[in-house]
């Protein structure tokens, strides 16, 4: 309950600044560009697909790879919105109206995630219209839509849940937008360097985020993928509440 | 009377380095304590174990009979703390901010709209509620800051250098709210000015190098001020032996001009003796007060004196 106070707050919050807003609007015409271009090589294409037995759908062509690259994009802009959310209130020293009200350290921690995580919806939101548009000529394979949102939606969180970790580990937002940054890129690129060793590639693959994402984005929506993602995301937050009662502990 | 903070021996180090060390005290309803301190003995550090912000290394708090660390949650219930820097949100409206405080706090709706109408009104904000916090002045911020602290009408009240920063009508009002928030909660004051606690606290409490090296009411800091000399004036040379010769008196101090300091015991005023003798020589009285030592130098002699065991150790 108090959690979705406060997620309340870091949700308005973002929308007092032009941040959230030029965010919105950047993202939305960067992924438009994307589908345009996108459904602009598929109907280059239609012709001669349409000769091919087995031939790739209207979702596979546009939609898996649209939400493909948001993940990417993504990935830069997740580590801006969460770097303020810890690091800004140490650095200003407001953590300690939440410290003395009666609210617990998991309580603070799960409401700023999800203050963070309600406004990356509205862009997922907002990237899920492109695809349904499409609704407006034609059909679309609504199963693998909705694993392509559902992709996305888990990824997003993984984000945010490194993004809020960083910033509880740091008093400036700008070093934890850049380690968070890092993090997820690495996690991101961790089985390129699974060809080299069969032994340990099979653990980087595992670790690796793209592998689960990629998975999803075909339709194919395992088990082993959202349980990597949930447990993903529990220990983030789970190590961020840690660092944060760690501020009480020690400081 | 149910005791509102109970404290027992508090010890809190950063490292190795001992920022509090077996501090003990307790607050009811009805007292304002003053805690008095140079920068650096501590005064924040027990405030901020107290309001929970800070796990002390050793020792309880508990805040109307709950443990703090057992029950954080219900213990912060009573509580409202104003830190060093007032916590807010330069990009809030001040009711924007006070509802925010309000519903951390568990209030809701019309309670909460109420709450922050009545906090606003203590604390002289009625006409600001709609102005951004980062564009109003110091003093209005530190007001904030209050109106945060007692938004949920807590029980204990602490506020860490409550005045600082303001204009001397300012500092009479925050006074004011204080006292007026002193008869019906229980309030803990921070504070390196000595007048301040004069004027505003029933008890005080002087903290020095993490140690509490004195806990009294204001009357017995009176007590303490209350210095053992006077002054005595004449009208012709006295014989200063036949001063002494008065068996209250310790040592008599001669300053010029027919003026003279006379020591005498703590408990026994050799005032009307000294009259008597004057007016049997035939010494014209001209003065005999009763000296008064001020606050900063029974400050000065307890931080002091506590200094210099430790510094002979070193």
């Amino acid at each position: 309950m108090m959690a979705l106070v406060i997620a309340g707050r870091e949700f308005r919050n973002l929308f007092l600044s032009p941040l959230a807003w030029t965010m919105l609007a950047v993202l939305q015409f960067i992924l438009s560009f994307m589908f345009l271009a996108q459904l602009d090589y598929y109907l280059m294409l239609q012709p001669r697909l349409e000769g091919l037995d087995d031939a790739p759908g209207v979702t596979d062509a546009i939609v898996a790879p649209l939400f493909g690259n948001a993940g990417v994009i993504l990935m830069l802009v997740t580590p801006l919105l969460t770097m303020r959310l810890v690091s800004e209130e140490r650095r200003n020293r407001t953590l300690s109206l939440l410290f003395t009200a009666p609210i617990s350290m998991t309580e603070i921690i799960v409401g700023k995630y999800l203050g963070v995580l309600a406004f990356l919806f509205v862009v997922i939101g907002m990237l899920t219209l492109m695809p349904l548009s499409l609704y407006l000529g034609g059909s679309l394979d609504t199963g693998k839509l909705l694993a392509n949102v559902l992709a996305l939606i888990l990824l997003v969180s993984a984000y945010a849940a490194v993004g809020l970790f960083m910033s509880t580990l740091s008093n400036h937002p700008t070093v934890a937008a850049i380690s968070s940054f890092g993090a997820i890129l690495l996690l991101w690129i961790l089985d390129w360097s699974s060809q080299s060793s069969e032994k340990v590639g099979g653990v980087f693959q595992y670790l690796s985020m793209l592998r689960h994402y990629e998975g999803l984005l075909r339709g194919l929506v395992s088990t082993t993928d959202l349980c990597y993602f949930v447990l993903f995301i529990a220990l983030f937050l789970v190590l961020s509440i840690q660092r944060l009662d760690n501020d009480r502990l020690q400081s | 009377m149910k005791k509102l903070i109970q404290a027992n021996q508090l010890t809190r180090y950063y490292g190795t380095y001992c920022a509090v060390r077996e501090v003990s005290f307790s607050l009811v309803r009805g007292e304002i304590l003053g805690f008095l301190g140079p920068n650096g003995a501590g005064k924040t550090t027990t405030m901020q174990m107290i309001c929970g912000n800070l796990a002390p290394t050793a020792g309880e708090i508990k805040i109307n009979g709950i443990d703090i660390l057992d029950e954080p949650k219900k213990a912060k219930r009573s509580l409202g703390y104003l830190p060093e820097l007032p916590p807010v949100y330069r990009d809030l409206t001040v009711d924007e901010y006070l509802g925010y405080c309000g519903r951390l706090h568990g209030l809701q709706g019309a309670a909460q709209r109420k709450a922050v109408d009545v906090a606003k009104g203590r604390t002289g904000l009625g006409d600001v509620g709609q102005r951004l916090i980062g564009n109003l002045s110091k003093g209005f911020q530190q007001r904030v800051g209050i109106a945060q602290a007692i938004v949920h009408m807590p029980l204990v009240i602490i506020l860490d250098e409550p005045t600082v920063g303001l204009d001397p009508i300012q500092i009479h009002e925050i006074r004011e709210l204080i006292r007026d928030l002193g008869q019906e909660h229980g309030v803990i004051l921070s504070t390196h000015i000595l007048s301040e606690v004069q004027a505003v606290c029933s008890h005080v409490q002087i903290i020095n190098r993490g140690q509490l090296v004195l806990n009294t009411s204001i009357e017995g800091l009176e007590q303490q001020m209350r210095a053992s000399s006077l002054i005595l004036g004449l009208g012709a040379t006295p014989d200063v032996s036949s001063l002494r010769g008065i068996e209250s008196v310790l040592d008599v101090e001669d300053l010029g001009e027919g003026r003279y300091r006379v020591f005498h015991h703590h408990h026994e005023n050799p005032a009307s003796e000294l009259a008597r003798l004057a007016i049997q020589s035939g010494w014209p009285l001209l003065e005999l007060t009763p000296e008064r030592r001020s606050m900063e130098e029974i400050f000065l002699e307890i931080t002091q004196t506590e200094q210099t065991p430790k510094e002979a150790l070193a």
